[in-house]
């Protein structure tokens, strides 16, 4: 059976140019970048242009780049670097629909005596940036905000926020790792501190990253060890990762706005498609201030594993909000946050789409899920006219 | 993904008995929209008092549907009596078995049916009528449940519980209310001797201490809740003689009562021979 692979904000196809790119270097080049000798030299220099490829695709310099193992080491240490260096201070700002590398972390801060701000969002998913700027204090030690939302794609006001606590002298951290890729983002305008990127989600490898920590910017290493990474990330380079990060990267960026066009006129149509066809249906988050490939919509009175492995039938992958699927009994935070009624939230379903997606994907999508969700809403004991009451779940 | 067995998927993808009966004799309603599942049964009996058909509304996961599903196959054909033996462990072994994580969708389909099987007999659903019941508040499981569910399944952990009965799956804040319950239970466990069966040949003597013993601690108690009781009247050798009582007298189902639970605990915890008789006294 074909795949139809809609659940891009989950991980992506490593392109087949970054494979290529790879390959070499596990097999006939497995020198150590860090020896003495010319053979482990050429995987240095590889590393050193992956580099560069990566600093070039976010505006910065190459020194300013530090590979990690990926999204979730890039948020521990830069929000560590920042609480690390500045042990005054004891308050810390962030949203409550970040990605658990970084609400954990928070959390975790949070019971060992921070202070956290914890920002919530519209019905839209959108940042109050009033709120925002009375909370900001004289010890603020970091914010934290992601540039745009893994569920609903919603972008947020970065940069102006970024702004008001450079301000302020207050350090800022963005976990950039849904937005790199989609929409154009330059650290030369974006006054942030920390941006954290990932390999797996630009058709990169699984396992790599970087963290751009800006120059003279506090950084505290985070795994300890040996002096790779300028003495900033212990440990014998990923050097396979790092060098399909840097390809990935280059490929993300070559044409980028002709490959977002096409990606969003697809998620459109199979946006308008579906709340055409299905009724009592609705989009989760703003629409207008998104990125290009993800769409979440809400099927009341159904539940969202289900759906999900109907589609599977037909080999169509994308994800759902719904607690059933979270391995936890609890519903999307982030969709709560919103205050997306039960109703919706346990029908969630994620599409995100890919430079790879075609129109015969949508087409089977668009063909296959008004049925499946007429079925389930008719094994439903729930309906419009029949709208139960709810249990206290969800905090 | 969870990792289902074809007959979950089977159940899931083309589930039987899907739907509602208008003109059902019983109805059993559990869950909300809100816990994320829901299951809605219909039952309708035959001129012989068995089930002739069962369908369901179910509003939920994979695992919540094929529940459901192979619920109302294993409930055709069957007398209430006999249906009110089943258990969430007999549903989940009907479908080749669940995922762990995924065991309260075959207590739901368990509680489902209790709630029918209420409805017929003409008693009121249960409803938790003082705060103090409910130990989750995230997803409203009482006292009673979590008992039942440890009792039902030798739980002994707490992550169990949260699997079988969603309990302590949302704030969190009830798990300290379930470590205590997973505690008493345990304490009655290991304070009840465990008679020994079978180790070496029993004494006539010790054979009716026991006997007497599971049935004022073990059956006697459950009969008498539904406003039933038991006297003990001989023992010759494995023979046990006994007479019922109250509501159990005269009830239609007393000899199923007899069969399937006095002598089928007098075999359990006792001796493996024994044959339970009623006669008059």
């Amino acid at each position: 059976m074909n795949i139809t692979y809609l659940d891009n904000n989950a991980t992506t196809r490593t392109d087949p140019e970054v494979v290529k790119e790879m390959q070499p270097y596990f097999g006939e080049f497995y020198g150590n970048p860090s020896s003495m000798h010319s053979f482990g030299g050429r995987v240095q220099k590889k590393i050193a242009q992956a580099r560069e490829k990566v600093a070039a695709g976010i505006g910065c310099l190459p020194r300013e780049i530090i590979f990690t193992s990926g999204g979730t080491e890039g948020d521990n240490s830069a929000i560590f670097s920042a609480t690390d260096s500045q042990p005054d201070k004891k308050h810390l700002i962030t949203t409550r629909v970040e990605h658990p590398a970084v609400l954990s972390t928070m959390k975790n801060l949070e019971s060992g005596g921070y202070h956290v701000t914890w920002l919530g969002v519209d019905e839209k998913g959108r940042l109050d940036m009033q709120e925002y700027l009375d909370n900001l204090r004289k010890d603020t030690a970091l914010v934290s905000v992601m540039y745009a939302n893994n569920e609903t794609g919603v972008i947020f006001p970065v940069r102006e926020m970024a702004q008001a606590a450079k301000e302020r002298g207050i350090l800022f951290h963005t976990d950039a790792v849904q937005a790199i890729g989609k929409i154009p983002l330059d650290t030369r305008n974006l006054p942030v501190d920390y941006l954290v990127l990932s390999g797996h989600k630009i058709h990169g490898p699984k396992g790599v990253g970087a963290v751009f920590v800006r120059k003279k910017s506090p950084f505290r290493p985070y795994i300890m060890g040996g002096h790779q990474e300028n003495g900033r990330r212990a440990g014998t380079e990923n050097t396979t990762g790092i060098i399909g990060l840097g390809r990935a990267m280059e490929l993300a960026l070559a044409d980028m706005e002709l490959k977002n066009k096409k990606m969003s006129d697809l998620r459109d149509k199979l946006e308008l498609g579906l709340l055409k066809a299905v009724p009592n249906a609705q989009i989760n988050g703003e629409t207008l201030n998104r990125l290009p490939n993800t769409l979440n919509i809400s099927f009341s009175y159904v539940e969202g594993e289900a759906i999900l492995l109907m589609l599977d039938e037909f080999g169509v992958c994308a994800s759902s909000g719904s607690a059933c699927t979270s391995g936890s009994l609890e519903p999307s935070h982030v969709l709560r946050a919103m205050g997306v009624p039960f109703t919706h939230v346990h029908g969630s379903v994620r599409f995100s789409l890919s430079r790879y997606t075609t129109s015969d994907d949508i087409d089977l999508v668009l063909e296959k899920l008004p049925g499946i969700i007429q079925k389930l809403r008719e094994m439903s004991p729930f309906s419009e006219q029949n709208e139960p009451i709810g249990c206290k779940t969800g905090n | 993904m969870w990792e289902y067995t074809d007959k979950v998927k089977e159940h899931f993808i083309n589930p039987k008995n899907s739907g509602l009966i208008e003109d059902a004799d019983a109805v059993g309603e559990v869950g909300s929209l809100a816990c994320g599942d829901a299951l809605k049964l219909y039952i309708k009996l035959d001129d012989e008092g068995k089930i002739k058909d069962a369908r369901f509304k179910t509003f939920g996961c994979a695992s919540a549907i094929a529940s459901s599903s192979v619920l109302t196959e294993m409930l055709k054909g069957k007398t209430p009596e006999e249906a009110s033996k089943i258990t969430n462990r007999d549903i989940a072994r009907e479908l080749g078995g669940l995922p762990k994580e995924k065991m309260h969708c075959s207590v739901m389909g368990q509680q489902a049916l209790d709630a029918a099987l209420r409805n017929l007999r003409g008693e009121p659903p249960l409803v938790q009528d003082h705060e103090g019941d409910v130990v989750c508040e995230c997803f409203g499981v009482t006292e009673d449940q979590i008992r039942g569910a440890i009792a039902g399944n030798d739980l002994t952990t707490v992550e169990d519980v949260t699997h079988f009965t969603k309990a302590g799956g949302g704030c969190t804040d009830c798990v300290p209310d379930i470590e205590r319950i997973l505690h008493e239970l345990k304490e009655s466990r290991t304070s009840r001797p465990e008679p020994v069966k079978a180790d070496r040949p029993m004494t006539n003597i010790r054979r009716m201490q026991l006997v007497t013993k599971v049935i004022d601690e073990e059956i006697r108690p459950n009969l008498k809740k539904d406003g039933g009781d038991i006297d003990l009247v001989d023992i010759d050798g494995t023979r046990v003689m006994v007479a019922l009582r109250g509501a159990c007298s005269g009830c239609p189902s007393s000899q199923l009562t007899l069969k399937d639970f006095v002598e089928k605990k007098l075999r359990d915890r006792v001796d493996e021979k024994i044959l339970v008789e009623e006669v008059n006294s």
